[in-house]
């Protein structure tokens, strides 16, 4: 008897698709999946339960392991979790350096997204223009603090170092040509032909599941849903800038990578007026301790990161080290949508789809 | 070719030697040959493609071995042979072997009826276009016994795409072509290239040459239609499993059909050798890298297409396209 059946097929975690450690379960009936099943779990490092041993002081470098691509931004939401807790007043120059820092590591991030999505699809070109302009981004934070990748740069109170001399006008001169670069790879990529027909319509993402999924960050935005935490739940200093939050309409892949490259324009726009006008003075509050002895009780904090939602949970029992230390991490809630728009999609957009939700898998298995 | 067998005659009339030799030494003369041309080209364009990709990526490629990474093939090639030869433990053992000589061998046969030059051509067969039609065909079973002999899903999805896609792109090719035959009144591609000596089909014939070109670069797996082995989703496709000196013969199958495909291109439709001030081979070859550094600008360049779409396009694009072509080219002939 001629029969047919569903095929199980296992991609990941050693798989070119799934960027990093994603494990897939597919049923797949020909070249249609019906079932997908994430796993997770091949990157596990236990960062919280580490985090509890350690001081105050020494979790910095370990929150740069989360999210390895925007260490600035995680080091930033944890270190605003401890002003908190501890009541520790930031200087107004420091504010206006983390914001710059941010938002050229939020640049970083979504030039490697927008090169992975390329390179899903099989254009491989965009990748290496993307990872040629991260170089130079690269170059900006060696010159402030030294490293590339793990930057461990803010601290308690401010940032480990004030900006060096040049630190303005190169990235005046970067964020020029950033922007014609950015341009550039939404005519390469974005409006290329192919592109639009493998991109358009695919891993719809309905509002209201976008929401009851905990999705954040550009994949929420794609989806219609106007929620950006610098907007709408202003920390630090973000309601002094003039930026807009772009928005998607369909909520597919298509509309996710063209939110990502337009919030490269919008954070272009925050630098340039952050460095326009940068106060004066102190870049660290002195006299924050190193081992610092937080009051009894507990703190949350939370931030807009290229992936989403980043959130901090901190609970002191007036030791010198957290009781407890627990990590938001928005790659985590994105890729929960999977199972569901998975569905009905071929093999070639589960890719795809991955690489517009871009998980990070630092920060989802941390 | 002929004259050669006649002269090798003479040669073997004088030394005692049955003259039926003389077909056999000139077919193995032409088969090292054409293994040797094809093992060079091929050589070439692996460092051209590599050189190529690496400047439109603004990279420099390779650079350390030789002159610009000219012998880096040299060392790839090394490497490659001297692996260790693994199959898997679970794999058809023979449909797992053979495969890679069944892509392989078409890819070679393709060449036989390429006339680089009105004498320099190793068959001119009457049937000659049919003939190199439907060899490149036989690959396509080569490339499903990969897929299936290798025991992986990801081969057999591999395997499968590879087989719908040759099958539907050979249609379109088949039909482009038909206009092209009508002009020259003969399926010899000897006769196709001197047809051409006051006008190249190209101008006669930009929709057949646009639907050759499309369904060749689709008939030699690459980007935008590289779909049977589309790294992103299928790993490897059908040579996922393969490695040493047996993905050599793949990789040499695939650069082999691609030169054979736009050296067909440059015969049906730039008139082959012909030129002026140089001789004809150097105007051949000439002709064939402008059309292979296209093919390479192409694939670097462009996201590739889902299967589904491939189809589309192939069935609802390319083949009404050839249709119209068709009709182009019959009224020409018929009122002019």
């Amino acid at each position: 008897m001629l029969r047919t059946e569903d095929i199980q097929i296992n991609m990941g975690p050693q798989h070119p698709a799934t960027h990093g450690v994603l494990r897939l379960e597919l049923k797949i009936d020909g070249e249609e999946i019906v079932e997908a099943t994430p796993y997770i779990g091949y990157l596990h490092r236990g960062i919280e339960k580490i985090a509890e041993n350690r001081t105050y002081t020494q979790i910095i470098p370990l929150t740069d392991r989360l999210d390895y691509t925007v260490s600035m931004i995680n080091n930033w939401v944890y270190a605003l979790a401890v002003e908190k807790l501890a009541g520790i007043v930031v200087p107004e120059r420091a504010e206006y350096i983390r914001v710059i820092m941010a938002e050229l590591n939020r640049i970083v991030s979504h030039l490697i997204t927008t090169g992975v999505n390329g390179m899903d699809a099989g254009a491989f070109t965009i990748w290496f223009y993307c990872i040629r302009d991260r170089e130079l981004l690269w170059d900006l934070f060696e010159m402030v603090c030294g490293a590339r990748l793990t930057h461990n740069y803010i601290r308690f109170g401010g940032v480990s170092y004030d900006l060096p001399d040049g630190f303005k006008e190169k990235t005046v001169e970067l964020c020029e040509y950033l922007k014609d670069k950015v341009d550039e790879y939404e005519n390469l990529l974005l409006n290329n032909y192919i592109f639009q027909k493998r991109n358009k319509g695919i891993g719809i993402l309905s509002e209201e599941d976008a929401v009851a999924h905990g999705v954040t960050g550009p994949a929420l935005r794609a989806s219609g849903v106007n929620w950006d935490l610098r907007k709408h739940a202003p920390y630090s200093i973000y309601d002094r800038f003039d930026f807009e939050v772009p928005l998607g309409e369909a909520g597919d892949n298509w509309d996710r990578a063209k939110v990502r490259l337009d919030e490269i324009r919008q954070s272009i726009r925050i630098i340039r007026q952050a460095l326009n006008s940068m106060p004066g003075g102190e870049f660290r509050t002195p006299g924050v301790p190193r081992i610092l002895k937080p009051e009894l009780g507990e703190a949350y904090s939370r931030i807009e990161g290229p992936r989403g939602e980043y959130g901090v949970y901190l609970v002191s029992d007036g030791s010198a080290k957290p009781l407890r230390w627990k990590f938001r991490s928005a790659g985590f809630s994105n890729i929960s949508v999977l199972p569901l728009i998975l569905k009905g999609l071929k093999i070639p957009d589960a890719a795809l789809v991955i690489g517009a939700l871009d998980p990070c898998f630092g920060e989802v298995d941390r | 070719m002929t004259a050669f067998i006649t002269w090798l005659e003479g040669l073997l009339k004088q030394s005692d030697i049955p003259v039926v030799y003389a077909q056999v030494i000139a077919a193995a003369l032409a088969g090292i040959v054409i293994f040797s041309v094809i093992g060079l080209s091929v050589m070439v364009l692996v460092w051209m493609e590599r050189k190529i990709s690496a400047h439109v990526q603004s990279r420099l490629g390779p650079m350390r071995v030789g002159p610009h990474g000219s012998l880096q093939l040299l060392a790839d090639i090394l490497k490659l042979v001297t692996k260790e030869d693994t199959v898997p433990e679970k794999a058809d053992y023979w449909v797992f072997v053979i495969a890679p000589f069944v892509v392989l061998l078409p890819a070679v046969l393709a060449f036989l009826v390429i006339p680089i030059d009105s004498k320099l051509v190793v068959r001119n067969l009457n049937v000659g276009l049919l003939y190199f039609l439907s060899i490149p065909s036989i690959s396509s079973i080569g490339l499903i016994m990969a897929g299936w002999g290798s025991r992986s899903k990801y081969s057999l999805l591999g395997g499968m795409r590879a087989a719908a896609q040759f099958i539907s792109y050979e249609i379109p090719r088949a039909i482009s072509v038909l206009g092209v035959i009508m002009f020259a009144g003969s399926l010899s591609t000897v006769a196709i290239v001197s047809a051409q000596s006051r006008i190249w089909y190209i101008v006669l014939q930009p929709l057949g040459f646009l639907v050759f070109f499309i369904a060749s670069i689709a008939e030699c797996n690459r980007i935008p239609f590289d779909l049977p082995e589309g790294e992103a989703e299928l790993v490897g496709g059908y040579i996922t499993e393969y490695s040493g000196a047996r993905y050599a013969m793949f990789m040499m199958a695939e650069y082999g059909h691609l030169v054979a495909a736009c050296a067909m291109a440059t015969v049906l439709f730039l008139g082959g050798g012909s030129g002026f001030l140089l001789p004809p081979f150097v105007w051949f070859v000439i002709k064939v890298f402008v059309l292979i550094c296209l093919v390479m600008w192409i694939r670097w360049t462009f996201p590739r297409f889902r299967p589904d779409q491939l189809m589309d396009i192939s069935w609802k694009v390319l083949i009404p396209l050839a249709l119209i072509n068709l009709v182009i080219a019959g009224s020409i002939t018929a009122f002019l």
